[in-house]
């Protein structure tokens, strides 16, 4: 596994990563609320 | 079991600062988002999460595909957040030994706070989600799950006794179980059998890795028990668990839970495993030298065997017969 030397570059991956992370978890939240009404 | 003096763990948690990553710069860098990945024990999740999903589709009742989705995800997540706290708690242990050395927290590449509060993060949220979309039975095992692998065998059992994995296995036998009652909403016999089958497969399982990695053990304090107990006692309880798993293994289908397909894989699945513990259980070390080729392959075979019976188990429900 490489990992980037460059610190901005590194904090912008994990940010991106938690972006896409929490983009997921809300889809879910809906999908789950969904599910739940029917 | 006899009882023996053995050297306290290195696990001088909280006496050091947290360890910080300062390159030449002396600038912190800020940890990658695969040393939190690394945290969660991605390899160990992988067969947590295959264990739960075969207890939730061997379960009698079906749930909607995205709960059905939702209920392993807060497995897997809360696995991962207990195996964060794990390594919160053992950073030093871990750097003392080869196996775990190239770890995120003793690399310093996460610092020890972070690492705990990831993992409280996550083992909440999974607590939670749990327990507001599929039910909270299921999310009530899962933290029992959590606090029992966090604080009962890490914390607590892994530093004191030799048995610390005979009931320490117990945390890895939760999946299934949460599987299971993600999908019924109750905990009967069968989800209980299946918990069973992995307490008892995880000494051997665990002890087979600790005959080949014991001087690592030896050198941090952690009481294993090749290390407290002798390699010839080790060999021998191996041997018992093996024998007690092959008839625990067949019991979901004589008690009518599971049919042919899972029986009969069992019985093949368990023979072979009694057969390679059998290798181990009345062999005796050559010398340093020894290549530890037997207690190697019932390593592999172990992890092997619990796919498989686990694969058996599902193929049973949805292949007719």
């Amino acid at each position: 596994m490489t990992r980037d030397s460059d610190p901005k570059r590194t904090r912008r991956s994990r940010n991106n990563v938690l972006g896409l992370l929490l983009a997921a978890f809300v889809i879910l939240v809906f999908a789950i609320s969904i599910v739940k009404m029917n | 079991m006899t009882k023996q003096a053995h050297p306290q763990p290195r696990s001088s948690h909280g006496a050091q600062p947290d360890a910080v990553r300062a390159p030449a710069g002396g600038v912190l860098a800020p940890a990658d988002w695969r040393d939190f990945f690394a945290l969660t024990k991605p390899r160990v999740m992988s067969l947590v999460i295959f264990t739960g999903l075969c207890g939730l589709l061997a379960a009698p009742e079906r749930i909607h595909p995205i709960l059905a989705f939702t209920a392993i995800l807060c497995i897997a997540v809360g696995a991962g957040g207990a195996a964060a706290l794990n390594q919160w708690w053992e950073a030093d242990i871990d750097a003392g030994m080869k196996r775990t050395a190239a770890r995120p927290l003793p690399q310093g590449r996460v610092t020890r706070s972070d690492a705990r509060d990831f993992g409280v993060l996550i083992s909440g949220g999974s607590v939670v989600l749990m327990g507001l979309a599929v039910g909270w039975l299921a999310a009530a095992i899962l933290f029992v799950s959590i606090i029992y692998y966090a604080v009962v065998y890490t914390i607590w059992l892994k530093p004191r006794t030799p048995q610390n994995i005979v009931i320490g296995g117990g945390a890895g036998a939760f999946p299934p179980l949460i599987g299971w009652v993600a999908a019924t909403g109750e905990i009967t016999l069968m989800p209980v059998l299946l918990f069973l089958i992995i307490f008892f497969w995880t000494p051997p399982h665990f002890w087979a890795l600790a005959l080949f990695v014991q001087a690592d053990y030896a050198k941090v304090g952690i009481p294993m028990m090749p290390v407290v107990a002798g390699e010839k006692s080790t060999r021998r309880q191996i041997l018992a668990y093996a024998v007690l798993l092959l008839p625990l293994s067949v019991l979901p289908w004589w008690i009518g839970g599971a049919g042919v397909i899972y029986g009969a894989s069992a019985m093949v699945l368990s023979l072979a495993f009694l057969a390679l513990s059998v290798r181990v259980g009345l062999r005796e070390r050559s010398g340093p030298e020894d290549s530890m080729r037997p207690e190697k392959q019932l390593f592999g075979y172990s992890v092997i065997y619990l796919f498989a019976l686990f694969a058996a188990l599902v193929a049973d429900r949805f292949l007719p017969l």
